[in-house]
């Protein structure tokens, strides 16, 4: 088929504008930091660079929720568990590449040392082979995602019910993820990590590789959902998303549908966890936190559920403000951050892409 | 879909993100001048170069806001009473400390984030932070990677010695062995049976595998001790609690509770209300302080006990000038909850931590971290524990006396046992077999926080290096 | 108390009973003795004073052991009373003179009081004095009380308490070379069950390292006797962690309660729920508060006012954030979620920043503190069973209201279809602000009880939001039959799983199974039957 036509359906013309300019920004953050001297103004401090990374993984994570709520109408506050356990994946192998690198010199990682563990449990072996974790990466969540899913759907639970059971299911894998037994660390969690694949995490250039990798997956992650909502496969989301009993006295199954974006969107966010935890050097239970997964809720709802691209806008506005007034109104923030959610879902159901729309049809 | 607008607001966004979060912030009071400088001069990975001239900057990491806050809030306060005494005589090198004050929220990942902004953004010359061990475990990767100094003043499980931290608190062997021999001797009890209840983390559950193997070598049996652990924030003690009733009957038995924060309200709660008294089975906490027994009705504890390096109800007249110090500045600064503020151990390790490093810039005439980490080491301090306080050059570790008390019904503590004088800490315990081969001294030819074997070993001279 | 004390005090004591006007000028100085600082001067008068006959004697060690000893400058003990009303032990109407102290109290030093007391009181005309201590006795060995314990025990008429000093001189028969005594010690203790010898009959039977006793009679009789203390011990076991069970039914009934009217009847997904509760709990902290300034006296009555003071504020709160915010978003259940979900941190803001960050103390009212020992080793705690009590009460209430009044049919009315129960001139909108009021004020309620469980602070309601959820959702929505299924149902399984998998497992299990039993039943257990309840 006409190649032009194609890309033009997947996005529209000023869209491919808009994302080069993206794509130019993005690229200026670490173009500037390792270019420009460092007491030059145009120089991004390094810390930048990881917090920028830091809301590229949570905006892949915003893209993958919007695509499952903002097209197929299933909210899920659970989807934190997805993330987090490609974040433990990604730990795993980080954990044992420290070899004997660690505290007490043992092959074990060290909070197996403290805990008196002799050797490394089963699930843990396969994890020294990069190749398995990237796996692990993405077909545990998947894996998990579907069979959750699976369950859910073919009981047709929806709505708010299945929002509520998705907290219990992060709440339960919290509880599970904090016990030592378990481990995984228990309430440390996985730390200290020292190298990514032979390439030391201290070093600047692995920390803009690595900022550069959550860019491009954060692109390839949008063309791809842009991709699904342009297709015939996307239009019966929305008719899903709108009007369920309907589409399926039409004909079509709405189970296959939900499941299909469930287990893809969590696929997707165990892809950003595991891109999240080489840049922040921790991965702990507290990512399973119920008051997480409902956070990532907050970054759709804020930029705007209508769009993919208010996923990515509500990742960066809601996160940019939490570092931003955890610094300078510490106090203030819990309030700003509720107002901002009562505001939203009163005022701009929307969120803020819609604003925009409003101001290009009033202009 | 995408529109000009969206892209416009793309780009304001990425603009306003490059100039970053915290240079509208009100809280550091810098004029833009200094703060450009330092945050200019600090090249990627290396120490920030300390400016020599005008105030010194000093960050304060400890969590506002979580479930920390409870019992962290009350350290960044007495760290900024320390700072503005010492500022008030002259400050240090006649220059004035200026605090730098950021709040992890509880969120580990976000301790370490805030360390590396304080170090590479505000390039503070030293950090006073940190609680919990995951806390500090989470920034130690970044302290060592950018050579910060950390001051870290809670009561912990050892097992570490590193060169950028000097830990204010006690180890076990000042805190958690001493008390366990005070129960097993005849005037705390002579207790035969253990029960060791610890929050599930690294702290109760390294001291407890120290506690055990302690406990093994005095010849209790290993049915002897029952371990129990419960999560963060739980608050149903009821099984528990019957269950260490059935398993002390008959035997004189004590309880070493390692439970942390939140949990310990319910807890003791429970042991009132099924009737635990404190002379059949005492109870002694390592993580239950003044501060905790602010928010409970302490009448139900009365002869529990704690075992810490200081007490308030501690007298002498350093405590005295501390407590009135403290008394004042709560008053001044109407922080919540006024008259009602009391102190602790955590809170005496950070002013002692505090006035050590003064004293150790003061002596190297720069705040250069390499300078000042060699200062630091043998610095001593007339503590409000009533004594002189050594801070050991080799290990980094502060020595500490041990001091064992029981609760007293207005939420005071009644000191029943103590030690004659600071002990050394051992960071790693001599009765974990792992541990007991390994030695942490920083001076040559050792070198190391965590060797069998010296680094320079076999080097007579130190014109080899 | 070393073995030369011990046997002095048994001498002193046959003396005691010889010669008692001697030792009154003995026991002025002793009583002078107990304000002393040092240790062993204290140890030594506690020692003298326990083996006087003068009813002083015992008014001494018992105000001593509960810290309302005084001692003025000039020697004279004192005991204070109700609003420190100071009563001169030695009777008459002396004043104190001088500065008072308060003798320091140890564990040691209460160690070394409980038998003394119990062995002044073995000899009381009040047959529950005589009771406590002979049960005290027998808690420890006291191997030098027994002649005193044999001889009391041969005088006693009380069954009772002829028993419990059985089971004191069990404790001393059973270590000594007397073969009947051992036989006739273990019998005793098997017909009482006392689970505290256990460790003696396991080491006597082997049943941890070698047998330490030789006779085979002997070690039969305490096999069975260990036998018997067991199974005793599994059914007690039993019923504790049915009574637990019921009592963590009880909170979660609380807490849930008011979630399933505004969740069940509304359809309204109330992530401030939480808060509620713990508003409810601070509502009562500041009850509390004002009586501690303004009514010392009544104090404890403090709880009482707190009820409906909780109900009122939160319920007054509810009413407030159904008018301004969530009646906005009626039928778009998840925007009520996350806009209530911002309320929520707005509310936990606002009260850390009223109350400060730290939890708050509620104290217990002296009603309400201790238990009652109904089985051996199974203290039914009071504030538990006030809160069963409780929870049952506000069951019951909502019951009332739902089923016996205008505004309840109203409410049901609207449930089960809202277009026809307009249609037929019900002010819905009313009827939704006071149905929220209603569960937003049950949720206070619930606060009420949990400040008398557990911690106050402001993160309290994340702690239960989830549990809440649960119930309700595993207990079927619209009904209140489902909601009290649920939360005793999980209550008490949480606590039968608890022995066997510990508390984390054991809830992680429960969670595991609702998710999995809404997948075969979506609508709980008890569910709404009708097309409306198909709405969601």
């Amino acid at each position: 088929m006409n190649l032009k036509a194609e890309l033009l359906r997947l996005l529209p013309r000023n869209g491919w504008l808009g994302l080069g300019v993206a794509t130019l920004l993005f690229a200026s953050v670490p173009i500037l930091n390792s270019v420009t001297a460092a007491d030059s103004a145009l120089h991004t401090p390094d810390y930048l660079v990881a917090l920028f990374g830091k809301f590229l993984c949570f905006a892949i994570v915003a893209v993958a929720m919007d695509l499952l709520w903002g097209y197929t109408g299933v909210l899920s506050l659970g989807h934190g568990v997805f993330f987090a356990i490609g974040g433990y994946c990604m730990g795993m192998y980080l954990m044992l590449s420290i070899g004997d690198a660690g505290v007490y010199r043992s092959k074990l990682p060290d909070f197996m040392v403290f805990l008196d563990w002799k050797e490394l449990p089963w699930f843990w072996k396969p994890f020294d082979n990069f190749g398995f974790a990237l796996l692990a990466v993405l077909a545990v969540p998947g894996l998990l995602a579907y069979v959750f899913g699976f369950l859910a759907f073919r009981s047709r639970i929806r709505g708010v019910y299945f929002s509520i059971i998705t907290q219990a299911f992060t709440y339960a894998l919290m509880l599970l993820f904090f016990r030592n037994e378990t481990g995984l660390g228990g309430n440390n969690g996985l730390t200290n990590f020292k190298s990514l694949y032979g390439y030391s995490l201290a070093d600047s250039g692995t920390k803009l590789g690595l900022y550069c990798l959550s860019a491009l997956g954060l692109l390839v992650v949008f063309l791809l959902c842009r991709f699904i909502v342009v297709s015939k496969a996307g239009r019966v989301l929305c008719a899903i998303r709108d009007e369920e009993s309907r589409s399926r006295f039409a004909g079509y199954n709405p189970t296959s549908y939900k499941l299909f974006v469930y287990t893809l969107s969590a696929v997707i966010c165990g892809f950003a966890g595991a891109l999240y935890v080489p840049q922040v050097g921790i991965i702990n239970p507290s990512e399973f936190q119920p008051s997480s997964s409902i956070e990532m809720a907050i970054w759709v709802a804020v930029g705007g559920r209508a769009s993919l691209l208010g996923g990515v806008l509500g990742a960066f506005v809601v996160n940019g403000a939490k570092s931003w007034f955890t610094v300078a109104l510490p106090e203030a923030w819990l309030y700003i951050l509720g107002v901002l959610f009562i505001a939203v879902t009163l005022f701009f159901p929307g969120g803020l892409a819609s604003l925009l729309q409003k101001k290009k049809a009033a202009a | 879909m995408k529109s000009r607008f969206e892209l416009m607001l793309a780009g304001l966004l990425a603009a306003v993100g490059c100039k970053g979060p915290g240079e509208a912030a009100p809280g550091a009071a810098t004029s833009a001048a200094p703060a450009a400088a330092s945050a200019a001069a600090a090249p990627a990975a290396a120490t920030p170069k300390a400016s020599d001239t005008g105030p010194i900057k000093v960050g304060i990491l400890h969590s506002l806001s979580g479930t920390m806050a409870i019992s962290e809030t009350s350290l960044k306060d007495v760290a900024l009473m320390t700072i503005d005494q010492i500022n008030a005589a002259g400050g240090v090198k006649g220059r004035k400390l200026e605090p730098v004050v950021v709040d992890p929220a509880s969120n580990w990942p976000l301790f370490a984030e805030k360390a590396r902004e304080l170090l590479q953004k505000e390039g503070v010359a030293v950090t006073f932070g940190c609680w919990t061990s995951v806390s500090r475990k989470s920034v130690l990767p970044v302290f060592e990677e950018l050579n910060g100094l950390l001051f870290y003043p809670v009561q912990y499980e050892g097992e570490e010695s590193s060169y950028n931290v000097f830990y204010t608190g006690a180890a076990p062997n000042q805190q958690a062995i001493p008390a366990v021999e005070y129960l097993m001797s005849k005037e705390g009890g002579g207790a035969k049976k253990w029960v060791l209840l610890g929050t599930d983390y690294v702290y109760p559950r390294t001291t407890n595998k120290i506690l055990r193997a302690f406990l093994k070598q005095k010849g209790v049996a290993e049915s002897d001790i029952m371990e129990q652990y419960t999560p963060f924030g739980h608050s149903d003690y009821q099984t528990i609690v019957a269950d260490v009733k059935k398993f002390a009957a008959g035997t004189h038995t004590a309880v070493v509770s390692t439970i942390n924060g939140d949990s310990n309200v319910p807890f003791y709660k429970e042991l009132a209300n099924q009737g635990l008294k404190a002379s059949d089975i005492p109870v002694v906490a390592f993580s239950v302080g003044e501060e905790e027994l602010r928010g409970i009705d302490a009448k139900p504890l009365v002869g529990h006990l704690a075992a810490w390096n200081y007490f308030m109800s501690v007298k002498n007249p350093e405590n005295d000038k501390f407590i009135a110090d403290w008394k004042a500045y709560v008053k001044a600064k109407n922080l919540p909850d006024g008259d009602k503020r009391v102190t602790n151990d955590p809170m005496e390790a950070t002013y002692v931590g505090i006035k050590m490093w003064a004293q150790a810039v003061e002596q190297a005439g720069t705040t250069d971290v390499d300078a000042v980490r060699q200062a630091v080491g043998g610095q001593t301090v007339k503590a409000p524990s009533g004594f002189t306080l050594t801070m050991d050059a080799k290990n980094h570790h502060l020595h500490k006396p041990v001091y064992i008390a029981e609760i007293k019904a207005d939420g005071q503590f009644q000191v029943v046992w103590k030690t004659e004088g600071p002990i050394r800490a051992m960071p790693w315990s001599p009765f974990v077999p792992d541990s007991a081969k390994k030695v942490a001294d920083w001076t040559y030819p050792w070198v190391c926080g965590n060797c069998t074997e010296g680094k320079f070993k076999g080097q007579t001279s130190t014109a080899a290096l | 108390m070393n073995l030369r004390s011990l046997l002095s005090l048994l001498v002193a004591c046959v003396f005691a009973l010889v010669s008692p006007s001697a030792h009154a000028q003995d026991l002025h100085q002793a009583a002078q003795d107990l304000g002393s600082s040092d240790k062993a001067k204290v140890q030594l008068a506690v020692e003298n004073i326990a083996k006087s006959s003068d009813p002083a004697a015992l008014a001494l060690l018992e105000a001593l052991g509960k810290d309302s000893l005084r001692i003025d400058a000039a020697g004279t003990p004192f005991v204070a009373g109700e609003s420190n009303l100071l009563s001169p032990v030695f009777g008459g109407s002396a004043k104190p003179s001088g500065a008072l102290t308060t003798p320091l109290v140890d564990n040691r030093l209460r160690r070394q009081l409980e038998p003394a007391l119990a062995s002044l009181k073995l000899g009381f005309p009040d047959a529950k004095v005589r009771l406590e201590a002979a049960k005290d006795l027998a808690k420890s060995r006291n191997d030098d009380l027994a002649g005193l314990i044999r001889t009391a025990a041969a005088k006693e008429r009380d069954a009772e308490i002829k028993t419990a000093l059985g089971l004191a001189l069990a404790q001393i028969d059973l270590h000594g070379a007397d073969k009947p005594l051992k036989l006739a010690a273990i019998a005793a203790i098997s017909a009482a069950a006392d689970a505290s010898f256990k460790p003696d009959l396991e080491r006597m039977t082997g049943r941890q390292g070698k047998a330490t006793e030789a006779d085979l009679d002997v070690k039969n009789a305490a096999a069975s006797a260990l036998g018997v203390i067991e199974s005793r011990l599994m059914l007690i076991s039993f019923i504790g962690n049915l009574f637990y069970g019921l009592s963590l039914g009880s909170v979660l009934l609380l807490c849930a309660l008011g979630l399933a009217i505004t969740f069940g009847l509304l359809r309204v997904i109330n992530m401030a729920h939480g808060e509620l509760l713990m508003i409810g709990a601070y509502s009562t902290y500041a009850v509390q508060k004002l009586f501690t300034v303004y009514f010392p006296a009544h104090q404890d009555l403090y709880l009482i006012f707190a009820v409906p003071v909780a109900f009122i504020v939160t319920a007054a709160i509810g009413m407030v954030l159904e008018r301004s915010v969530i009646r906005f978003l009626y039928g778009r259940p998840l925007e009520t979620l996350l806009a209530t979900w911002g309320i929520s941190l707005i509310l936990i803001q606002t009260v850390r920043l009223i109350f400060g960050a730290q939890n708050v103390a509620v104290a217990n009212p002296s009603y309400l503190a201790g238990g009652v020992e109904v089985l051996p080793g199974f203290v039914l705690t009071y504030s538990r069973l006030a809160v069963i009590l409780f929870s049952s009460a506000v069951a019951g209430f909502v019951w009332f209201v739902l089923q016996r009044t205008p505004l309840g049919l109203h409410v049901r009315a609207v449930t089960q279809n809202r277009q026809m129960a307009a249609g037929m001139g019900i002010a819905t909108r009313r009827v939704d602000v006071w149905t929220f009021g209603i569960g937003s004020g049950v949720a206070g309620l619930g606060g009420v009880a949990l400040s008398q469980l557990g911690n106050v602070g402001p993160e309290l309601g994340q702690q239960y939001i989830v549990d809440s959820f649960m119930v309700v959702v595993l207990g079927g929505v619209g009904k209140l039959a489902g909601t009290l299924a649920g939360a005793f149902g999980l209550g008490i399984m949480n606590k039968l799983l608890e022995p066997a998998a510990g508390a984390v497992l054991g809830k992680i299990v429960i969670l595991g199974l609702i998710i999995l039993f809404i997948q075969r039943r979506p609508q709980g257990i008890f569910a709404l039957k009708g097309r409306a309840a198909e709405a969601m």
